[in-house]
């Protein structure tokens, strides 16, 4: 680019200086002058856009890296200044990062799989039963884990239940007693509540009286400490049932499958001890309130008794409480005294009894509303019990149904896992079966092979043995045939052999005739020459021969080469002399040119043609020369072939000569086919002596 | 005999042609100078014009003497169906 504008600065300086007139010192002065404005200006634009172009190839390949590489691959050295100038290629950079993420991913993925070793060495005979799915763990650990398993349990229920046991007696003991107290107690109770009731409904003497009163007192004593003692028993038994409540929440949370029934008869018997408890504990109270009833009754009596011995001693003091045994003791007085004492009593007792009478109802009512009360009392606290009991109940009976379905399903479990085990056996039974199958049949195919193989190789052998006989059984025969062909053919042979000879005379007498040409008129007419020819003939080839001979030869005869050689001479100078004219160009004009070309143009006499004609070969004084050259060395085929090329007036103007020399051509190849026929046949025929 | 033909032809062609020619430059020139003479005052120009035309007739038979083996000559036929 550079050169270009200097040479664009010295043009534009040479057309400047050309225009004025200069001496030489003008001339330099030119140059200089011009230089500084013209070429300056020109430098520098080229400067300017050679710049501007290496940086835009630089930008460009910077964003761009296809275009990158298609420029350094183009252009050299470019690969090292893109470098110099932008870097390493962006394919470089790019490689780092991925491999960094790459090896970053890994670590990640590195550090995980430490994490779930440390995991999986907890655990590791699930993680190696897991990583190779097909392996079983072997039977032994199996066993061994599930005895070692066995055993805890075992163990665990051990100590459950014994623990159970222990408390369940120590509770059962406990509450047998309380029991056993509270029915001593109740007896107690009942027990003097009846001596009280006889004490006060029984009129015996005195004597016995104060008996039972004394034995009533002894009831008294007796119920007390029967009391006292079950109420201790009783705080004694509910510890127990606490301690028993206790432990089996414990057995409870540790849940342990087997110990279950064993919870659940404990806490079976822990609720009927509770039931029991509180039913003798009910019966204890009502017969105690039943004894309060009748200590109120012995209470009001007993006042009541007292208040009429007070009123009667106030009445008469001397006399004794007993009144009954007072009929003969009393006077008439004291007896009056006593009368109206009674008939006021009545009377009082009377009135009293109308006021009860009247207050009767209200007491009533209120005695009823108390009874309501209590009874509501007692009837809440019989309910909460009764619920309660219901609910344990009830509580218990689910505990067992779950007990029982567990157990159920266990068993269904227990034969699933059956019926599993029995279809895995089946299935390899099966599977065994069809692998046996297999290599019976694999084995079966590899013994019929064999025996294949030996069979075909005995056949090979048997048909061998055959063919070696058949061919020489063949070659004999063929034998024998040849000698007897072989003695025919003599025969033939020597008829063949004078047909032969006949042949090779008349094809002898055809190209002497042939030779008959004279320098300028042809070779005389071939008709009879070529008549023997065709009546020596006795095969197809040598007849089509025979009639190949053109019309022409046959009736007026062919033109020897000599002659055609010296006619071409004469022809050379008119062909040479038309060469221009052809069917676009030939007017007068062109013909002059033709003839002027003719006359200017020299070229070889004779020149050697090439092996192969190119374009400028196809020059019409060319192929002339080569013609030439090709007729006076004997050629007369090239000759006409290359004079076959002529093209326009020229090839006009020996056409005629053209066609003279096919046929002599063609009559001179069909002549001397025949008699190498001719020559072949006889030498096929003769016998060597 | 054909060559010779063909050659002579060729040497036929030209005798006739220059015979041709020079007749006709002759006759040109005489009817030139005829009307030169009778018609034209004695004028140059038909003189010259008389002996071109007949130059020029003989030149174009002359061409077309020798182009008559290049020329295409179409025939209307008439299809009488």
């Amino acid at each position: 680019m550079l050169g270009v504008c200097l040479r664009g600065a010295h043009a534009t300086v040479r057309k400047n200086c050309v225009r004025s007139p200069l001496t030489p010192l003008q001339s330099y002065r030119c140059y200089s002058t011009s230089r500084s404005s013209g070429a300056s200006r020109v430098v520098a634009l080229g400067l300017v856009t050679v710049g501007g172009g290496v940086g835009g190839t630089l930008l460009y390949s910077k964003w761009d890296p296809k275009f990158r590489a298609a420029v350094e691959k183009n252009v050299p050295y470019s690969d090292w200044l893109l470098g110099l100038a932008l870097g390493p290629a962006p394919e470089d950079a790019r490689l780092p990062v991925r491999k960094q993420v790459r090896s970053g991913g890994e670590h990640l993925f590195t550090r995980k799989c430490k994490e779930c070793h440390k995991h999986a060495d907890v655990s590791e005979t699930a993680a190696v039963a897991s990583a190779e799915p097909l392996k079983e763990r072997p039977v032994d650990e199996v066993t061994a884990r599930l005895v070692q398993q066995d055993q805890e349990e075992e163990k665990l229920l051990a100590s459950l239940s014994s623990r159970l046991e222990d408390s369940l007696a120590s509770s059962a003991k406990a509450t047998l007693q309380a029991i056993g107290a509270q029915e001593v107690a109740l007896q107690a109770v009942t027990q003097h509540t009846r001596k009280l009731k006889d004490a006060m409904e029984a009129e015996a003497p005195s004597d016995e009286k104060s008996t039972q009163w004394k034995e009533l007192e002894a009831a008294l004593a007796e119920r007390t400490a029967a009391v006292k003692d079950a109420t201790t028993t009783l705080s004694k038994a509910n510890e127990a049932l606490e301690g028993l409540k206790s432990v089996i929440n414990q057995a409870k949370g540790q849940k342990v499958a087997a110990a279950r029934p064993l919870i659940l008869a404990a806490e079976e018997n822990l609720h009927q001890m509770v039931v029991d408890l509180d039913k003798v504990v009910s019966k204890v109270r009502s017969a105690e309130s039943e004894a309060k009833v009748v200590s109120q009754y012995t209470e009001l009596v007993n006042e009541a008794k007292q208040q009429f011995q007070r009123e009667v001693s106030s009445l008469t003091p001397e006399i004794q409480a007993n009144w009954k045994g007072l009929t003969g003791k009393l006077s008439v007085d004291d007896l009056n005294a006593l009368i109206a004492h009674a008939h006021r009593r009545i009377d009082q007792l009377n009135r009293e009894l109308a006021e009860q009478r009247v207050r009767e109802q209200i007491h009533i009512e209120a005695a009823l509303e108390q009874q309501k009360v209590e009874d509501h009392k007692v009837l809440d606290a019989a309910v909460t019990t009764a619920m309660g009991h219901v609910k344990e109940e009830a509580r218990l009976n689910l505990e067992q149904k779950l007990a029982e379905l567990r157990e159920v399903m266990e068993a269904e479990m227990r034969t699933q896992l059956r019926r599993q085990a029995a279809a895995h056996t089946d299935h390899v039974r099966d599977v065994l079966k069809v692998q046996e199958q297999e290599l019976r049949a694999e084995a079966e195919q590899v013994l019929n092979s064999k025996i294949l193989d030996q069979e075909t190789r005995y056949r090979q052998l048997t048909q061998e043995q055959l063919d070696n006989f058949t061919l020489d059984m063949n070659a004999a025969y063929a034998r024998l045939k040849g000698i007897e062909e072989a003695i025919d053919s003599h025969a033939v042979a020597e008829e063949t052999a004078r047909e032969a000879h006949q042949l090779w005379l008349s094809v002898e007498a055809l190209s002497y005739a042939l030779k008959s040409a004279g320098a300028d008129s042809p070779s005389m007419p071939l008709e009879d020459a070529a008549e023997a020819v065709r009546a020596s003939c006795h095969d197809d080839f040598c007849s089509a021969l025979a009639s190949a001979l053109p019309q022409e030869s046959l009736q007026r005869g062919v033109y020897s080469e000599a002659s055609l050689r010296a006619r071409f001479n004469a022809l050379r100078s008119l062909a040479r002399r038309v060469a221009l004219i052809d069917e676009s160009r030939n007017s007068l004009y062109q013909y002059f040119l033709s003839y002027l070309q003719a006359a200017l143009l020299f070229e070889d006499q004779q020149e050697a043609p090439p092996s192969q004609l190119s374009g400028a070969d196809l020059d019409p004084f060319k192929l002339l020369s080569y013609a030439s050259y090709c007729l006076e060395h004997g050629d007369l085929e090239l000759a006409a072939k290359l004079v076959n090329q002529l093209r326009g007036e020229a090839r006009r103007v020996v056409e005629d000569w053209l066609t003279e020399a096919r046929l002599t051509l063609e009559t001179r190849q069909v002549v001397s086919l025949l008699s190498a026929y001719a020559n072949a046949a006889g030498l096929g025929t003769t016998q060597a002596p | 005999m054909t060559s010779e033909n063909m050659a002579d032809e060729y040497g036929r062609k030209w005798d006739r042609c220059l015979a041709d020619t020079a007749v006709k430059t002759a006759t040109g020139l005489g009817v030139g100078i005829v009307l030169s003479v009778l018609l034209f005052k004695r004028r140059m120009w038909p003189v010259s014009f008389g002996s071109g035309l007949g130059l020029g007739m003989g030149y174009s038979n002359c061409q077309h003497d020798f182009r008559s083996p290049y020329l295409i000559h179409g025939h209307t036929v008439k299809v009488n169906a």
